[in-house]
């Protein structure tokens, strides 16, 4: 008797733990809802508005594959994740799809066991110091107390900086940005130190932004882009193409409101495989042929995201740098779709 | 004649597991233990096939991989190039330092404000009773959150200590000052106290990798044999007094063992005080972000100690309490009766008996107070659950592996406690004979 209990035991677990953790597509399309990891609050990535709604550049990533895997780009629920959780919530299933600016790292795609399906944002680790402190470079902040968000890359490139350049600090530990930009505010660290696009996310968020300077060193890489969990390919190559399908669509042009207009008279081969107009691209992942479209239909293109939630006419204000299309000088580059 | 029959032999029956009393007991006791392990191996069995779903394993080789981040608090030596065991080992100091600090100020607060509350005196008792419920019913963690935001938004800056070229040239003050004969500085990230300091120290020797001042043991050594030969004195006056009658003075050799061998030590080993400072060139205009020297108590600590203690100390006050109230008033009028002052009564009289009662929930909130030193991860103080429970799960992503271990680390650390209070309980508790 007590083996068959056991028998039954292992046959249950292991049937559970095959459905949790196999199709996500199945299980995304089951449930109508995409549950997306997104950052606790840092603006112009992911941060609810005055209508409690996710908005930035990581969030409209979420939408856009809602909107490829379910058609309405409104069926996503927003996770708040810190640094800390954000992993141990993707590994457990409590989330499909993390798009909370992870770097793309060694460890975290081997040993974690996750994939990091694109890079959405290539990215630096910087500091932001006040401006009466009177330091010009990251090499002057020998013996400066520094914030730094714990259970991050940057956690261990800082240590690495003061080491490789014979200065010391002091570490203070915080839990996400907003803890980071009170306890910076309140001087309770001379420098608040996270990627370069996170710092000037949170200057842009200080009431007295002209009092604070980004220091010109760039201390690492950064590459940070959507994670999804490692075994499951056919859902970690939707969202890698739902996010190709953006910068596609910026390289050909396609914009959310031309994107009805060129659907209807565009003759360009690999435009009208996008668009689902031939060929049965969706069918091939178990979408939709309209995927793309629906995508790009959410907030336009690659670039019009980025000019809309962290471009020069926001306060934000960064330039595409690496991020420009490939075409352009960056690094942006998606394969083709044939 | 024999009342009790033998049992009956040779025809056991298998309805005899269910319906016979002798037997039945085994029966449900052999179910439940089954029910029990299969349980266990339902949980065991989960996670393995979970595990092997994600394609993960059980290892706890990351202990000896290099950490790679810092702590800002450390007992023992380590730098971001120690492996994440010896992380592991500086959180547990940590965790120790504040468990430790917070068990002695909260007995102290706890038996102060236990018999303060039974004062005669209306004010007093009352004011024990506010402080009492008002501590006791608001959540530890508000008040953790509360003494760490009052350090952190009331005091200055560090920057406000600094002597700028302008204050120099109009001969004026910095805007905050050292406290106590200009040398502590309390700044809203820490408290910067003197540091000791020998010049010709004995060195040290290192033990597991835990470097062992021998200057610090030459000096726990004098001053415990300073204190030894103090009580040989102190007996041999009281054998004086019971022969004569007469109590010889010794003051004055109590005073002479007591301070000389101490200072003469520290004069030997050249002992003076560094205190904190900021850096400053020949002008006296000041350099740097933070003091310089000395030894700076992060605000996480003292807050977490803060709280901890008054928080507990409020538990404490409420045992200390019940313990002298159930010591019979027929006590104190003896003791009263034979002339005893009331302090020599409380001393004397009533807490040795009230220990017999206060030691058993004071060892319940000794644990209390250790597993609650976990709540600083509020306030980012680097203790176990800072260091293994935090930044190392977090970056090696081994969170099952850090769990276990802690859950294990904080089971033994409670134990221990158990079993020392318990020795001790051993000791006061009402000897039967």
């Amino acid at each position: 008797m007590k083996k068959s209990v056991f028998l039954g035991t292992l046959a249950a677990t292991t049937v559970l733990s095959g459905a949790v953790f196999a199709a996500t597509l199945d299980d995304v399309k089951a449930r109508g809802e995409l549950i997306c990891g997104a950052n606790t609050g840092l603006t112009g990535f992911a941060a609810p508005d005055a209508n409690g709604e996710y908005q930035g550049f990581d969030a409209a990533l979420c939408k856009a594959v809602a909107a490829a895997v379910l058609g309405d780009p409104t069926k996503v629920k927003f996770v708040p994740l810190t640094g800390e959780t954000r992993f141990t919530a993707l590994a457990s299933g409590e989330v499909d799809l993390l798009v909370r600016n992870s770097t793309w790292t060694y460890s975290r795609d081997t040993d974690l066991k996750f994939d990091f399906v694109a890079v959405n944002y290539y990215d630096g680790q910087g500091f932001m110091v006040k401006k009466d402190l009177g330091v010009a470079s990251a090499k002057e902040l020998d013996g400066a107390t520094v914030c730094i968000q714990t259970g991050t890359t940057t956690e261990l490139n800082l240590a690495d900086f003061f080491k490789s350049n014979n200065i010391t600090y002091t570490p203070v530990t915080v839990v996400d940005d907003t803890e980071a930009a009170n306890q910076y505010l309140a001087g309770a660290c001379d420098a608040y130190t996270t990627d370069a696009s996170g710092l000037a996310a949170t200057r842009a968020t200080l009431a007295d932004a002209e009092n604070h300077i980004i220091l010109p060193e760039i201390i690492s890489k950064e590459p940070l882009g959507p994670v999804v969990r490692h075994g499951d390919n056919n859902w970690g190559d939707i969202v890698r193409w739902t996010y190709y399908a953006l910068l596609i669509a910026e390289e050909k042009g396609i914009t959310k409101a031309n994107l009805e207009e060129v659907a209807a008279s565009t003759t360009d081969p690999e435009t009208r495989r996008l668009l689902g107009l031939e060929g049965e691209m969706g069918v091939m992942m178990g979408l939709d042929n309209n995927w793309a479209k629906n995508a790009i239909a959410v907030s336009g293109n690659y670039g019009e995201i980025f000019e809309a939630n962290l471009g020069t006419s926001t306060p934000i204000g960064l330039a595409r740098g690496l991020n420009a299309l490939w075409t352009q000088g960056g690094l942006q580059y998606a394969p083709p779709v044939r | 004649m024999a009342m009790v029959s033998d049992a009956p032999k040779g025809n056991f029956r298998l309805s005899m597991l269910v319906y016979d009393t002798r037997y039945r007991s085994f029966t449900i006791q052999v179910i439940v233990l089954g029910l029990f392990i299969a349980f266990v191996a339902w949980l065991l069995l989960n996670l393995q096939a979970n595990l092997a779903a994600k394609d993960k394993d059980i290892s706890y080789s990351f202990l000896f991989n290099r950490a790679g981040y810092d702590i800002d608090q450390q007992l023992i030596p380590y730098t971001n190039d120690s492996t994440h065991g010896r992380a592991l080992f500086v959180g547990l100091f940590n965790t120790l330092a504040v468990s430790i600090a917070a068990c002695f100020a909260a007995t102290l607060i706890g038996v102060t404000a236990g018999v303060l509350r039974l004062s005669k005196n209306w004010i007093v008792g009352r004011l024990m009773t506010v402080y009492i419920e008002v501590f006791r019913n608001v959540p530890l963690l508000l008040w953790i959150l509360l003494a760490f935001s009052i350090f952190a938004q009331v005091m200055p800056e560090p920057k406000d200590f600094k002597v700028t070229q302008e204050m120099v040239d109009q001969g004026l003050e910095p805007p905050a000052q050292k406290i106590f004969f200009d040398s502590i500085a309390i700044t809203n990230r820490g408290t910067n106290v003197p540091a000791p300091l020998l010049d010709r120290p004995l060195g040290s020797v290192s033990v597991l990798d835990v470097p062992i001042n021998l200057s610090v043991l030459a000096a726990i050594a004098v001053i415990w044999g300073s204190f030894w030969v103090n009580g040989r004195i102190r007996a041999s006056a009281k054998a004086i007094q019971e022969d004569t009658g007469i109590r010889p003075v010794t003051w004055w050799k109590s005073l002479l063992v007591l301070i000389v061998p101490t200072t003469a030590l520290l004069l030997a080993l050249g002992f003076h005080l560094e205190v904190p400072a900021f850096a400053a060139d020949e002008n006296g205009v000041s350099k740097g972000f933070n003091f310089v020297g000395g030894i700076s108590l992060a605000h996480s600590f003292t807050a977490l100690f803060l709280a901890l203690s008054i928080y507990h100390g409020t538990y404490i006050a409420e045992a200390v309490r019940g313990g002298i109230l159930a010591i019979s008033r027929g006590q104190t009028e003896a003791a009263y009766a034979l002339g005893l002052r009331p302090n020599r009564t409380m001393n004397l009289i009533i807490l040795p008996q009230a220990l017999r009662v206060i030691v058993p929930p004071l060892i319940s909130q000794y644990l209390n107070i250790t597993k609650n030193s976990t709540l600083g991860m509020a306030i980012s103080y680097l203790d176990l659950k800072g260091t293994l429970g935090g930044i190392t799960l977090n970056q090696t992503g081994r969170e099952l592996e850090c769990m276990l271990l802690m859950m294990l680390i904080y089971l033994i650390l409670s134990l221990t406690i158990s079993l020392g209070m318990n020795i001790f309980n051993n000791s006061v508790k009402l000897k039967e004979r």
